[in-house]
């Protein structure tokens, strides 16, 4: 009985391996697997040999310089930034409230359809929503805009010129905002619906009401899910082109002001604008303020899907 | 459930001389009181804003009446419930009501793109618009067939490029790659990857051809090479999840039925998982296929047909209702029209698109017994 057992499985494991086959479809398996980090390897190689043309360039060698290519890049960075951020701001509370609404406070039964409808919001789009901010969401903020200049003017982010169509910062960041709710909703859905039942029953038990159990229990336990699904939620809005680019109206200026018609611009959407008429070295120039804009995103969502991956490893056990 | 059960049997076990013992719903609000308050203050903030309106003579405004008839029912709920049920359940239907608002002006964008897109898109929609191009138009008349068939080949040509590494690359990392530092660092690549702004996609097939065909080249395929990009984590993904609920039992009943590893995947895991495959795939591509940026740097503006992916300019639709809205000409109606009608006929697709996904995912998913 041992002897004729024994040797079988090591039969098996030989052959197994050399059957052609085999051999071919682990190896096109394998080859698609390193593709893809060859894409990735070629997408940054390919920026960098592109901008480093445009990294030195100043005003006698490409046109839309006017200064150092450093004078070009600040204020878009400072706008794409400040955009963002603006948008998530508006976005994570809400988005927060909405994946409680699904997960917690929803009847079971509408909640997966629920979440679909969430999930529709994504799908939508970009160039869509930048027909809708700058044909029915402008105008219709425009006087509130005005409102609140008028009578709380005298804090700083609200003064200045009110613009009267409405396209400032703040309406981009709206649409931002709009666009990034169910990325983030979506993944803090999952992270409240994995809290151990155990510790949401034993909060009840205790007495608490909703609310506290779900401080007590379903808070504490999605923290990081809620940190690192804001940080996509925020890569997502820093490389959102088409509805920036048109619904901002640019001039360039630095400003905190939210309310103004001269608002900084925001890189992805100064390529999107910019890059059909380039020409020459201005082409490196862009591509240059892609780069910064990639490895920005790419360092965002690095460190959210880290913590993403170092939460997942305790939560499956305990 | 959130019931406060404790105070009902205290008095039981404590001093005899208490008062009655209270009912099990005393301090409680009834079960209708929220609703109450609500149709009570969407009436009273009706009836300020119905005589306001009256007063000035402007139109009834619907958003401030929403505002403040939102407001004073939180504080209502807050106060009433505060007095009668005690200030923790106070604050808990305070947040309820949050909670629930927080869904509501979330919905307030999906309802009115909706709505705008289709009101506006169904001007601009005609006979015309499904069957001329742009080429010698100006002004009115013209359609969009040219973007439409741009749009398909290239979203096309984008899935034939992703789909098959997607699903390779998961079939690695599920079937191959268990455990091993290259499998952890593409699925780390793949996370990372989804990140990738879709502009950054379309710089990166510009500077890829640029090299080869020299600067300024615009081709329907580079559009593809880009939207591919963005298009194979999501492929990837989707797949890696659909494989890994294949139970192992399968595998391991194909195994000892001596079938080798790689026709186990091909006849056995792989039609376990197509449905949910299909899905993810069709996800995937309902998400590029809105792609605008990408296609703008890459595709470039055409008003002609162009059947060639290899050969010049090729029009897409977003890029189309972008161009349109964009460049305006006289008069400029026509051109809105034009751009909201490529907006119905695109919002159509993707919903299209999303909504076979889920029922593919709903029909064909394997029954797995439990």
């Amino acid at each position: 009985m041992t002897t004729t057992t024994a040797p079988a499985p090591a039969r098996i494991g030989g052959t197994r391996r050399q059957r052609p086959g085999d051999r071919w479809f682990s190896g096109t398996a394998l080859a698609a697997g390193v593709m893809i980090v060859v894409t990735l390897a070629a997408v940054a190689i390919f920026l960098i040999v592109q901008s480093i043309p445009g990294l030195v360039a100043d005003s006698r060698t490409a046109s839309i310089l006017s200064g150092s290519f450093w004078d070009y890049v600040w204020p878009l960075a400072f706008g794409t930034v400040w955009a963002s951020m603006l948008a998530l701001v508006l976005a994570v509370p809400l988005a927060v409230a909405v994946a409680l609404f699904i997960s917690h406070y929803a009847p079971r039964r509408l909640s997966q359809a629920l979440g679909y409808v969430v999930d529709l919001l994504a799908a939508v789009p970009s160039v869509v929503y930048g027909l809708w901010g700058i044909l029915v969401l402008a105008p219709a903020v425009q006087p509130v805009y005005a409102w609140l200049n008028t009578y709380v003017g005298w804090f700083p982010l609200f003064g200045g010129t009110v613009s009267s169509t409405g396209r400032t910062i703040f309406t981009a960041a709206i649409v931002l905002a709009v666009m990034i709710v169910p990325i983030i909703t979506a993944i803090c859905r999952e992270i409240f619906l994995q809290t151990p039942v155990l510790h949401e029953e034993a909060a009840l038990a205790l007495g608490a009401t909703r609310w506290e159990m779900i401080r007590m229990a379903v808070f504490p336990f999605g923290r990081s899910g809620i940190i690192s699904a804001s940080m996509l939620g925020l890569g997502r809005a820093l490389g959102e082109t088409m509805a920036v680019a048109m619904v901002l109206s640019v001039s360039g200026k630095v400003t905190f002001e939210l309310f103004t018609s001269e608002n900084p611009g925001t890189i992805p959407a100064n390529i999107a604008l910019t890059f059909p008429e380039a020409y020459g070295v201005n082409v490196n120039v862009l591509i240059a303020t892609g780069l910064i804009l990639f490895v920005v995103t790419f360092a965002v969502n690095a460190v959210a899907r880290w913590i993403v991956s170092r939460r997942s490893e305790f939560s499956g056990a305990n | 459930m959130t019931v406060i059960a404790a105070p009902p049997q205290a008095p039981q076990t404590a001093s005899p001389l208490v008062r009655e013992t209270p009912r099990l719903t005393s301090g409680r609000l009834p079960k209708w009181a929220p609703w109450g308050l609500l149709g009570a203050s969407a009436l009273i903030s009706a009836i300020v804003f119905g005589i306001h309106s009256l007063a000035s003579g402007e139109t009834f405004s619907v958003a401030g009446w929403a505002v403040v008839g939102a407001a004073l029912y939180l504080a209502l709920i807050l106060l009433i419930s505060s007095l009668v049920e005690g200030s923790r359940k106070g604050l808990d239907r305070l947040v309820t009501g949050l909670v629930t608002l927080a869904f509501a002006i979330a919905m307030v964008p999906l309802v009115s793109v909706a709505v705008t897109v289709v009101v506006n898109g169904m001007a601009g929609i005609s006979a015309e618009f499904f069957t001329n191009s742009m080429r010698n138009v100006v002004g009115e008349g013209g359609g969009a067939l040219h973007a439409i068939v741009g749009t398909l080949l290239i979203t096309v040509a984008a899935a034939v490029i992703s789909i098959p590494i997607g699903v390779f690359t998961a079939i690695y990392l599920v079937e191959y790659g268990e455990g091993k530092r290259l499998s952890r660092a593409i699925t780390f690549l793949v996370d990372v990857m989804t990140g990738i702004p879709s502009i950054v996609a379309g710089l990166f097939a510009y500077a890829l051809f640029a090299l080869f065909f020299g600067p300024g080249i615009r081709m329907g395929i580079m559009g593809s090479v880009a939207l591919a990009v963005l298009m194979v984590p999501v492929v990837v993904r989707s797949t890696e999840e659909m494989l890994r609920l294949v139970p192992n039992e399968l595998r391991e009943a194909s195994y000892a039925l001596g079938v080798p590893k790689w026709r186990t995947i091909a006849k056995v895991v792989l039609p376990t998982s197509v449905a949910g495959i299909t899905t993810g795939v069709m996800l995937s591509i309902s998400r590029v296929i809105g792609e605008t940026a990408p296609l703008l740097l890459t595709a470039g503006v055409a008003t002609s047909m162009n059947y060639n992916l290899f050969d010049g300019r090729m029009m897409t639709l977003p890029v189309f209702a972008y161009s349109q809205y964009m460049n305006q000409g006289i008069p400029a109606s026509a051109y809105i029209d034009r751009a909201w009608a490529a907006a119905l006929v695109l919002i159509v697709i993707v919903m299209l698109l999303n909504l076979i996904a889920r029922l593919v995912a709903k029909i064909f998913s394997p029954k797995l017994g439990r």
